[in-house]
C-alpha cells in the first residue's frame, strides 16, 4: 500500500501525490470500508444467489429439469418472453422518439413530458397494475364496452403486456436523453446539408452515435420486463398455464411448498439477470472506451 | 452562383439576431462575414445555407427564390466550426457520404465515388489517411476533411462557419492561405464567417463587417481598412486610439474635450518625437515598451492622463533610444474623425 511506503520510494506524479495526501485515508479506515462493502454484498447478493442455485438442485438435476419442462412452467417462460418481446421493441421505438424530441427540440411542455416519462419509476407497480384494472376491468371505465365486444384485457395476456410496457417505458428514454442533449445536432445538420434524407440521417448518422446508450437502455428495459412482479400480479389473475409469468409462477410454486421447483424457475430468472449483467458490463465497457475517444477528440478541439 | 440576401430579419426569442440585412455576393467571389460574437454573422450564414429560416426577407440563388428550400435542396457545401465529421466513419466514408446518400438513379457508381474521393484526398493532401477515423486526426486535418466532404457533392456555394476558429495560430495561417489557393483554383462562390479581422482581410475578395445584427460596411479589404464608414468598422479592423477632439480651423487637433468629435488614430500612425514639429501634437510620458516582434509597441500616458498606444519600426526605435518615464511629444500623422452626429 502506497501510504505505508516511505515517501521517497513512491513513484507518483506530484499531482497524484497531492491528491492522495489531501483525500487519502489511513489503511485501517480503508480496510474497514472495503470489509463492510464486501460483507454486505456477500450477505445480500452472493449468499441468496448461491441459495437459489443450491435449492434448485437440492433434489437432483432430474427434478430440476422436470420442474422447468413441466407445461405450466414452460407456459410461464413463454409468456414472460412474449411480454418482454412486445414491451421491449415498443419501448425502444417510444424511447427513441421521446428522447429525440426532448434532446433535439425546444417545445412547450418539455419538462412536463420528462416528468411523465419518469412517472413509472415513482409510482408503485401495484398502483400501475390497479390503473389498468380500473380502466379495463369488468367494473372499470371501459369494461362494459370491452365485454360487449368480447375483448378481454384484464386477467389475460394483453393486460400483462400493457402492465409490462407501463413499468418499463422510462428505461430507453432516460438513457438516451442526456446522450442526445450532449451530442447536439451538428452531425445531423452536416448530413442534411450533404443531401441526406431524414431517414438516411437517422440510420447512418444519429443511430450509430447513440447505439451503446440505446443498447444499454434496452438491456435494462428487458431485465425489468422479465422480472416485473407487482404490476403484472395485479392484472394477471394467476391462471396457471395461461396468465402466469415466471415471477408469478415462482410465487405460486413457493406458496405450494414446491421449493425445488420454485427455485428451479427462480434460477432461470437469476441466470437471465446474470446474463443481462454480463452484457451490460460489456456494453458499458465498450461505450466508455468510445466516450473516452470522443472526449479526447473534443478535448483536442478545444486546445487546437 | 450568385447569392443575394434581401431584408433578412431573424429573432431568437427577444433577441434580434439579424435586423433587416441585405447582402449581394457575386458569383465566384470569396466573401468574409466579419464581426464580433453575437453580431449575427453565423445566423446569416445558416440562413443562406437553409439550416435556419429567416422570420422575414428572401434568399436568392442566381436570382431564383430559395427562401423556403431546405439545406438538402439548396446544394450548398457547409463547413462547421467544430467540423461535425461523422465520428463513426473513416475519412473515406465521411467524404463519400454526400455521394452515397443520393437517390439510386443519380448516385455515381462505386468506382466513380472511389475516384472522386481520392481526387479530393489528393486536393487536401491527406491521401494516406483515407482509413483513419476523425478521432485519429489533428484539428487541421479534420478541417480539411470537412472541406473535402463539403466539396464532394459539387455544391454551387461553399459556406464556412468560423472554419479556422478552433485551430492553433500556425495551422490557421497555413490553412487560410490554402483556402485562398483552393478558391483561386475552383472558383466556387464562397462565404466564410470569422471574428478575426486579419483573416478576413487576408483571405477574402470582399468583407462584410457586421455588428449587432446589421451590416456596417461591405467592401474590398482595402476599402474597409482604409476608408471605414463607421467608428465600429474602424475600431474593429485593427487596434486604435480613441480621442475626443475638436476641429480647429479645418485641421483636427487632439485635445481633451468632452463634447468634441471622435478622433481615431491607429497606433502606427502616431509618431514619437523629442521636439514638437510645429503641427498638431501633444505631450506624453512613456510608460511601457514592448520590443518583441516586428514592431515596437510603446504605451504612453497623454498629458490629460489617457493611455496611448504607439507602434513604430525597430529602426525608428533604435534611432530614438526611448526610455521609460521619458517625456516626449506625440504627433499624429493621420487622423480619422467621426463627427458626433447623435
Amino acid at each position: 500500500m502506497a501510504t505505508t511506503l516511505p515517501l521517497s520510494t513512491r513513484n507518483f506524479s506530484p499531482a497524484r501525490r497531492v491528491a492522495t495526501a489531501a483525500t487519502g485515508e489511513s489503511a485501517a479506515v480503508r480496510w474497514v470500508l472495503i470489509g463492510l462493502a464486501v460483507s454486505f454484498l456477500t450477505l445480500f447478493i452472493f449468499l441468496p444467489l448461491a441459495i437459489v442455485f443450491s435449492q434448485a438442485f437440492a433434489k437432483g438435476i432430474g427434478v430440476y429439469w422436470a420442474s422447468l419442462l413441466e407445461p405450466d412452467a414452460l407456459s410461464a417462460i413463454r409468456l414472460t418472453l412474449l411480454a418482454a418481446g412486445i414491451a421491449v421493441p415498443l419501448n425502444l421505438v417510444f424511447g427513441v422518439a421521446a428522447a429525440w424530441a426532448i434532446g433535439k427540440f425546444e417545445f412547450f411542455g418539455k419538462s412536463l413530458l420528462i416528468t411523465l416519462i419518469d412517472l413509472p419509476f415513482s409510482v408503485s407497480p401495484v398502483v400501475a397494475g390497479l390503473i389498468y384494472v380500473l380502466l379495463f376491468g369488468l367494473q372499470g371505465v371501459l369494461g362494459p364496452w370491452l365485454s360487449r365486444h368480447d375483448l378481454q384485457i384484464i386477467f389475460a395476456v394483453p393486460g400483462i403486456v400493457l402492465a409490462t410496457i407501463f413499468v418499463t417505458f422510462p428505461f430507453v428514454a432516460r438513457e438516451l436523453i442526456p446522450l442526445l442533449q450532449a451530442q447536439g445536432q451538428e452531425e445531423e445538420e452536416a448530413a442534411l446539408a450533404l443531401g441526406a434524407s431524414g431517414w438516411q440521417t437517422f440510420f447512418r448518422v444519429s443511430l450509430p452515435n447513440i447505439k451503446w446508450g440505446l443498447l444499454y437502455g434496452v438491456i435494462l428495459c428487458n431485465a425489468r420486463a422479465m422480472g416485473e412482479f407487482g404490476a403484472v400480479s395485479v392484472v394477471s389473475g394467476h391462471i396457471r398455464g395461461r396468465t402466469n409469468t415466471m415471477p408469478l409462477h415462482v410465487e405460486i410454486l413457493y406458496n405450494e411448498y414446491q421449493f425445488s421447483a420454485a427455485f428451479a424457475v427462480a434460477s432461470v430468472l437469476a441466470l437471465l439477470a446474470l446474463a443481462t449483467l454480463l452484457v451490460k458490463t460489456v456494453v458499458e465497457w465498450r461505450a466508455r472506451r468510445q466516450q473516452a475517444e470522443s472526449a479526447r477528440w473534443n478535448g483536442e478541439e478545444q486546445i487546437a | 452562383m450568385s447569392i443575394e440576401a434581401k431584408n433578412i430579419s431573424k429573432k431568437f426569442g427577444q433577441f434580434a439576431a439579424l435586423d433587416n440585412v441585405s447582402l449581394k455576393i457575386p458569383s465566384g467571389e470569396l466573401v468574409a462575414l466579419l464581426g464580433p460574437s453575437g453580431s449575427g454573422k453565423t445566423t446569416l450564414l445558416r440562413i443562406i445555407a437553409g439550416l435556419e429560416f429567416a422570420d422575414s426577407g428572401t434568399i436568392l440563388f442566381d436570382g431564383e427564390d430559395t427562401t423556403h428550400r431546405t439545406a438538402r435542396d439548396r446544394r450548398v457545401g457547409f463547413v462547421f466550426q467544430h467540423y461535425a465529421l461523422f465520428r463513426h466513419m473513416t475519412v473515406f466514408e465521411n467524404i463519400a457520404f454526400g455521394l452515397q446518400v443520393r437517390p439510386r438513379n443519380v448516385r455515381p457508381s462505386k468506382e466513380q465515388i472511389h475516384d472522386k474521393v481520392h481526387e479530393l484526398l489528393r486536393l487536401i493532401q491527406l491521401k494516406n489517411l483515407a482509413g483513419r477515423y476523425p478521432s485519429q486526426l489533428s484539428g487541421g486535418q479534420r478541417q480539411r476533411v470537412a472541406l473535402a466532404r463539403a466539396l464532394a457533392v459539387e455544391p454551387s456555394v461553399l459556406l464556412l462557419d468560423e472554419p479556422f476558429g478552433s485551430l492553433d495560430a500556425k495551422v490557421r495561417l497555413e490553412l487560410r492561405r490554402w483556402l485562398r489557393q483552393l478558391h483561386d483554383e475552383v472558383h466556387i462562390t464562397s462565404v466564410f464567417v470569422t471574428h478575426d479581422q486579419e483573416e478576413a482581410l487576408e483571405v477574402s475578395d470582399r468583407v462584410a463587417v457586421m455588428n449587432e445584427g446589421r451590416i456596417e460596411q461591405v467592401g474590398s479589404p482595402d476599402e474597409v481598412y482604409h476608408h471605414p464608414n463607421t467608428p465600429f468598422v474602424y475600431n474593429f479592423l485593427g487596434s486604435v486610439n480613441l480621442f475626443h477632439g475638436r476641429m480647429d480651423d479645418e485641421t483636427p487637433a487632439i485635445q481633451e474635450a468632452e463634447t468634441g468629435d471622435l478622433v481615431y488614430v491607429r497606433p502606427h500612425l502616431l509618431e514619437i518625437q523629442r521636439q514638437p514639429n510645429g503641427g498638431s501634437h501633444f505631450r506624453a510620458t512613456i510608460k511601457h515598451i514592448n520590443s518583441a516582434g516586428p514592431l515596437v509597441k510603446v504605451e504612453a500616458l497623454s498629458e490629460w492622463g489617457a493611455p496611448v498606444q504607439v507602434e513604430m519600426s525597430q529602426e525608428k526605435f533604435h534611432e530614438l533610444q526611448l526610455a521609460k518615464e521619458e517625456a516626449v511629444f506625440i504627433i499624429p500623422k493621420e487622423l480619422k474623425v467621426f463627427h458626433k452626429a447623435l
